[in-house]
């Protein structure tokens, strides 16, 4: 099989259009299914009452932020080593996406936070890289639209991207300097969780659908930005009647 | 007529002489940034009152934001009236390497606007109350901090290059990532502060000058590629 053949548009744009009606529906189960455990099944935490629920959309939605970033950045590179257009535009069509996450961590977490820290806001390590992330986000979207040349606005924003990809860990070590409020992380691979495994299950489920979730509407970005870009070639006409 | 190429370090040497000829017939610009510094650190005391013990405190962050927002100010100078007239696409075209253009660029743009503000913050740090040791720590980050600042912010004025609004758009794309060379820079100074060694802040602030200056100059020429092409 050809691993590339679905990397330029003309074969990606019916694939994804096929893909997006079972990843939206895969999504909408799973979120359903998932905040069914988390709000309904799971037990109250005897700590902090029923606000600890926020972390089935909380936690989620803070991996993808970073996740999501990521994937941005792997595809600027893509996009910059192979100079494959479907790669550009699927960064593009990334960042609305994670900067929406970012921001839904950020809501949540404040939520979350009044009532068990008695702030909304505090100045720790994670909640400012999460901050700064957001401006990461926004900076690459604000150059994106600011070039009206397709071609140099991919490019220059793609290296934005690396550039932020690499600053991300630095940015993160140095806000750390100073003493952290924020709870140590509770999931990690190397110790077993130290959380029910219903909540775990629940959050993993929520995990899996916003995943689905993500890739559903950047496919559907994807899609809006190829018939932007191809509006003049003969085979997305033709595809169109 | 033949031509002797010109050597590397003469390129160099010719391409930083050059900036600071063009910066030094208006020097209204150099000045205004170097006010700018003055004027936005003088703000903090008419804002906050004039309570020693409270200034004292917040100086060395008072100092380093309005050292990262003046240099963030004088970027579009770097690269923009070269682009506006072509003599970037020239220098590009030139067959030489764009990474040097690039960093000697970038040294011009830091003797023109960091080291003066490397000069000036223990003048103003004095009004801050700021003790002799600690000016000493202030000027040092500065000196080790402004370089990086100048390396970084070159690749957003590469990327910004002939935008509309790109000084806003700069700002946008620079200040997420100076926030480092600001923790650790006004850290070194705070850390003197509190009686503890500034020396952790200090090798931080060199680890990334270092990185920067491997690093900047080589991701700028190729941004300044992308925007000339």
């Amino acid at each position: 099989m050809n691993l590339f053949k679905y990397s330029s548009p003309q074969t990606f744009y019916p694939l994804a259009g096929k893909l997006i009606p079972w990843l939206a529906a895969g999504a909408a189960i799973l979120i359903v299914y998932g905040l069914y455990i988390g709000l309904l099944v799971a037990p109250t935490d005897f700590q902090q009452g029923d606000a600890y629920r926020i972390i089935y959309v909380h936690v989620p939605a803070a991996w993808f932020s970073m996740f999501l970033y990521v994937v941005m950045a792997g595809y600027a590179i893509l996009g910059l080593t192979l100079n494959a257009k479907l790669s550009y535009m699927m960064a593009k069509s990334i960042a609305p996406t994670g900067a929406m996450f970012t921001f839904v961590a950020l809501v949540t977490g404040a939520f979350w936070g009044k009532p068990t820290w008695g702030a909304w806001w505090v100045w720790d390590a994670r909640l400012t890289s999460e901050l700064i992330l957001l401006f990461l986000y926004i900076g690459y979207m604000s150059l994106q639209a600011a070039i009206d040349d397709t071609r140099r606005s991919d490019r220059a924003s793609a290296i934005l991207a690396i550039v932020g990809v690499i600053n991300v860990p630095i940015i993160y070590f140095s806000v750390k300097w100073w003493n952290t409020l924020h709870q140590g992380s509770s999931i990690n691979l190397t110790s077993s969780p130290s959380m029910a495994a219903i909540i775990l299950k629940a959050m993993l489920i929520m995990a899996l659908g916003f995943w689905l979730y993500s890739v559903a509407v950047i496919l559907i970005r994807v899609r809006r930005e190829i018939e932007d870009r191809e509006r003049n070639t003969a085979w997305l006409n033709e595809f169109k009647e | 007529m033949n031509k002797r190429p010109i050597s590397t370090l003469s390129l160099m040497r010719r391409i930083f002489m050059r900036d600071i000829t063009v910066a030094w017939r208006r020097r209204s610009d150099i000045m205004s940034v170097f006010f700018f510094f003055i004027i936005a650190a003088s703000l903090f005391p008419l804002g906050l009152g004039a309570d020693p013990q409270l200034l004292h405190a917040i100086a060395p962050s008072v100092l380093w934001v309005c050292a990262l927002l003046s240099c963030m100010l004088s970027l579009p100078r770097m690269f923009e009236a070269d682009y506006v007239d072509g003599t970037l696409e020239q220098l590009i075209i030139s067959n030489q390497p764009t990474l040097l253009i690039a960093l000697m660029k970038i040294l011009a743009h830091w003797v023109l606007s960091g080291l003066p503000l490397v000069l000036i913050a223990p003048l103003i740090g004095l009004q801050f109350n700021l003790t002799n040791n600690e000016l000493q720590v202030l000027a040092f980050s500065l000196l080790l901090g402004t370089p990086t600042l100048s390396l970084i912010g070159s690749i957003g004025g590469a990327l910004t290059l002939g935008l509309r609004g790109g000084g806003v758009l700069i700002a946008l794309l620079v200040l997420p990532i100076y926030i480092p060379v600001l923790v650790f820079g006004a850290g070194a100074v705070n850390s003197i502060s509190i009686g503890m060694s500034a020396q952790g802040g200090l090798s931080l602030l060199g680890a990334m000058l270092a990185l920067a200056m491997i690093f900047a100059p080589l991701t700028a020429s190729y941004a300044l590629k992308v925007a000339v092409e």
